[in-house]
């Protein structure tokens, strides 16, 4: 089977995807409340369609994640964006290395100087600073570290 | 253990707390975040913390979710559901939802903004930059001299650099002469994109 893409996508797929960013229903069967709502934008779809499609897009890779995104400052913890400058031959190790703290939660390749770029959720916000000197150690490179120091605006939606 | 011995801990005094805040909104289906406004921090009790742990990779697919994870956490489905509608409240949860890989569906294009603005301007000009649609995230962070010197970052999708390009050209229009410099990073690799992950308690 061909892998999913957005030219190939089922207006099915593109709308669960579209209401599914939003919000997932807090009832005793959410699939079928999913369904109800598509229903009402006129797309008449069953309970274990929803949940079929839910799980072939994980499956598939379209969907990295389903479930409660948790902020862990929110919950008294760390959180923050560090930056590191790593060359070309130790990147595999260095990705490894970094990878491997369950506290980053995410971690970037990005064209710069600074190619590597991940942010660190931790439980205490004392945590970062032992984090980051543990990486440092671990890795032999400096880690830049980017606290925010004022939230402007977070709302990431893609419209298919 | 009941809902109601959840404990906040007010940060910032000069924000009052609404009693509403703390009733479990009952009167929408679908989930929704916390305003972004909220400066409470939620101290999560042992059963939420068990609850977090069980949720935290991702919810299973099958008819009765909350269900299947009280069963886990050893609480009924109705806790499970008056619990997560408290941590969304809280902003503890930003949202329950799916999350794209945005690659996958087209969005191929990535681009940190980054822009050195002046320190005067920057908290009238973040708040412009964060309204534009097209802007996912928007902080200000940091200067790192004489190696980084940007202090705001906005995050700007599209289908192709082209239109993070043509985007960057209107959020460079608006700082005007404030922005003393500016960039963009481009992804060009997810290395790792798990959330936030809490460790269980042996």
């Amino acid at each position: 089977m061909n892998a999913i893409t957005r030219e190939n996508m089922s207006e099915l797929d593109k709308k669960l995807i579209n209401l599914l960013q939003d919000g997932f229903p807090l009832t005793p069967r959410p699939f079928e409340t999913v369904a109800q709502e598509l229903l009402q934008g006129g797309l008449e779809v069953t309970e274990a369609e929803v949940m079929q499609r839910i799980q072939a897009l994980l499956d598939d890779g379209i969907l990295s994640r389903f479930g409660p995104m948790y902020q862990a400052e929110r919950m008294g913890g760390g959180l923050t964006l560090a930056a590191m400058k790593v060359t070309e031959e130790d990147y595999d190790r260095v990705t490894q290395q970094v990878n491997k703290f369950p506290q980053v939660a995410h971690n970037y390749r990005r064209e710069h100087e600074l190619n590597m770029w991940f942010v660190l959720a931790t439980e205490s916000p004392e945590e970062i600073e032992d984090c980051i000197d543990d990486m440092e150690l671990a890795t032999g490179y400096h880690v830049f570290n980017m606290p925010k120091e004022e939230e402007f605006y977070v709302g990431l939606r893609f419209a298919l | 253990m009941s809902v109601s011995d959840l404990h906040f801990k007010e940060i910032d005094s000069k924000n009052t707390v609404n009693s509403d805040n703390f009733n479990p909104a009952v009167n929408h289906t679908f989930s929704k975040g916390a305003s972004k406004n909220q400066t409470f921090e939620f101290v999560l009790t042992e059963i939420d913390r068990a609850l977090v742990i069980a949720t935290q990779e991702g919810l299973p697919v099958s008819e009765r979710p909350y269900q299947i994870i009280g069963e886990e956490v050893g609480i009924s489905e109705d806790e499970v559901i008056c619990r997560l509608e408290k941590m969304l409240e809280h902003g503890v949860i930003r949202r329950i939802a799916v999350i794209p890989n945005h690659y996958r569906i087209g969005f191929k294009a990535n681009g940190m903004t980054v822009w050195n603005v002046k320190d005067d301007d920057i908290k009238r000009l973040g708040r412009q930059i964060g309204e534009l649609p097209y802007v996912s995230h928007c902080y200000q962070r940091p200067r790192h001299e004489p190696y980084w010197s940007y202090n705001l970052f906005a995050m700007v999708h599209g289908t192709e650099r082209a239109q993070v390009e043509e985007r960057a050209e209107k959020l460079k229009a608006i700082l005007g002469d404030s922005c003393l410099g500016n960039e963009i990073l481009y992804s060009s690799k997810i290395l790792k994109k798990t959330g936030m992950r809490l460790k269980a308690k042996s």
